[in-house]
């Protein structure tokens, strides 16, 4: 192959080593955009004109513009605060089912382009406390290592629940991203069938972090109610049931991500 | 200007897209409401770059249809500059305080899931059930919401709209238009050959025509193309014109199935890399967690497992 020809790919070398160094990441996207120009034999007055066109014919993707009219006055007329009541009328379930149900409620709002709390506003004010509760309810301290796990676990199950429904939403800024990326390939597909296929597919990750993370609480619930037993039921403190407790967060995820793949 | 009114008269411009544009419109008066009020805000230290950014964005919706294409261009060089030279900030004061989001829960109750449902089910039912764009439904569902919310509280009038829009503009500031520079940069990449110089190196690695092949490397491509740069968004404006188009759509699969699903292979490889700093690892510090990895440990299984499901998805669908 001519090597000019790979000369046209430096433009994917600064995006990729851009991203990589986590440079400004509009400075990586022009000087990518720049270069590729040059090396690709593009005049400025093409480069402006490609760039002009493709922009305004994807202002579609800047839709989140018009959807912030609504959603920033949902928040302030109390949004998270009408999630979270919704959430604490799970009284009496298990950490696992806690952060389960976060999940469900979490994907299903994804799908209609709700974000209504993540890790800062809703997951550490809301669902870890419940959570801890859920687990002291027998009277005893909750143990670090087992802490750990679960704040590990509510934390995936925002990243699993917002990615996967997201992509549900008509009109999402991942859907706008491939529509424009294969309208430029010629290619037109519709945003209700970007946002169709992906169904089952959510589905499917709702239910593997659903079944991994009850696998994992189980696992801990148990291990706890064994250190409680050795180290004498009263006595179970972070101090004196240290091994124990972190013996537990880490040999319980090993055997429990068998049990997730296996599904 | 004749132009403009030719576009809304013309009997050749589907309603759809007259409905669409002044949608733009109207978003393009939202970001230059927010360069403006940002240029008059003292608690806002860099207001003047703040404004440059949202009023030239603003200016790129209401007009961009109506200039030559250059000058577009030349106007999206102008709104990056001061996102570049870090002047793109956000003034203090106007968040909503704890105090005031639970005293309107309180009042207004459960209810207020009905108008946050509005966007999400006037999109679907414009896409379902007319011709027009699901965006304008979209646009048609904030409008149906906001009136809902002025009923339920008085206390929402149109200016708490437009303070609480310029409110979370600021809140995502420049990042906000990753996804539309990514997507000129591969109208860049497409024009200057970088797709067919791609597709030249790989079909000499995996076999030509054999969709199945093309799958697994384009959805495996994804995954780790976006654990390295950290960002999926900009691996699949790379892969889908080096992969996605010569080694799986020109076979005749299915675009919206390949190019949608792509994407959330692309995020698996986003739960795996401690590169998606906000979402891997600065949680972990929310939570005051020990582990940095933490989040990463419990998440790799899941998209391991949804990477591999993915996979067998593209190819049964395909193969269907």
């Amino acid at each position: 192959m001519d090597p000019a020809e790979l000369l046209k790919l430096l433009g994917i070398v600064i995006v990729v080593v851009g991203f990589a160094l986590k440079l400004d990441s509009i400075l990586i996207i022009m000087v990518a955009a720049i270069a590729t120009a040059v090396v690709g034999g593009m005049d400025p007055v093409a480069f402006l004109d490609t760039l002009g066109t493709s922009f305004v014919s994807n202002r579609s993707m800047c839709i989140f513009i018009m959807t912030f009219v609504l959603t920033g006055t949902l928040e302030r007329n109390g949004l998270r605060q009408a999630a979270a009541a919704l959430i604490r009328k799970l009284k009496n379930a298990t950490s696992g089912i806690i952060i389960s149900a976060y999940g469900v409620v979490r994907v299903l709002f994804a799908a209609f382009n709700i974000n209504f709390g993540g890790v800062a506003g809703f997951i550490r004010p809301v669902i870890m406390p419940m959570a801890q509760a859920a687990v002291e309810r027998d009277g005893k301290k909750i143990g670090d290592g087992h802490l750990e796990e679960l704040k590990g676990m509510s934390s995936g199950m925002d990243n699993v629940a917002w990615f996967f429904g997201q992509v549900l939403f008509v009109g999402g800024s991942g859907g706008l991203l491939v529509q424009g990326t294969l309208a430029g390939l010629g290619y037109d597909v519709s945003l209700l069938d970007l946002a169709m296929v992906q169904v089952p597919v959510a589905v499917v990750a709702m239910l593997a972090a659903i079944v991994y993370y009850n696998v994992i609480d189980r696992r801990l619930t148990k291990r706890r109610a064994r250190v409680i037993k050795a180290t004498g039921s009263a006595s179970y403190e972070e101090g004196s049931a240290e091994t124990g407790a972190e013996g537990a967060g880490t040999a319980a995820p090993a055997d429990a991500e068998k049990g997730g793949e296996a599904k | 200007m004749t132009e403009f009114i030719q576009f809304f008269q013309s009997a050749d411009v589907t309603l759809s897209d007259k409905l669409l544009e002044v949608a733009y419109i109207v978003m393009g008066l939202i970001a230059v409401y927010a360069g403006i009020r940002n240029a008059q805000d003292e608690t806002n230290p860099k207001r003047m770059g703040t404004a440059l950014f949202w009023v030239v964005c603003g200016m790129l919706f209401i007009v961009g249809r109506w200039v030559p294409s250059t000058v577009a261009g030349a106007m999206v060089v102008i709104m990056v500059i001061p996102a570049i030279c870090k002047q793109v900030g956000r003034g203090t004061g106007d968040e909503p305080t704890q105090e005031e989001m639970e005293g309107n829960y309180e009042k207004i109750g459960m209810k207020l899931f009905v108008p946050a449902l509005s966007l999400g089910v006037m999109a679907l039912i414009f896409a379902l059930f007319t011709n027009i764009s699901s965006l304008v439904g979209l646009t048609f569902g904030v409008v149906v919401g906001g009136l809902m919310l002025f009923a339920f509280s008085h206390k929402n009038t149109p200016k708490v709209f437009l303070n609480d829009t310029r409110r979370m503009l600021d809140a995502v500031g420049p990042l906000s238009m990753l996804p539309i520079l990514l997507a000129a940069l591969g109208s860049i990449f497409t024009a200057a050959g970088v797709g067919d110089v791609i597709s030249h190196i790989v079909s000499g690695v995996i076999p030509q025509g054999n969709l199945v092949v093309g799958i697994i490397v384009y959805a495996i491509g994804m995954a780790v193309f976006t654990m390295v740069m950290g960002n999926a968004y900009g691996a699949i404006t790379v892969l889908t014109v080096g992969i996605g188009a010569p080694f799986v759509l020109s076979l005749g699969a299915d675009p919206a199935l390949i190019g949608s699903v792509a994407l959330t292979c692309g995020f698996c490889g986003t739960l795996m890399t401690p590169m998606a700093a906000n979402f891997n690892i600065l949680p972990v510090a929310i939570l005051e967690m020990k582990d940095s990895y933490g989040v990463i440990k419990k998440q790799i299984p899941i998209a391991l497992f949804m990477l591999a499901a993915q996979i067998v998805y593209m190819i049964v669908m395909t193969a269907l």
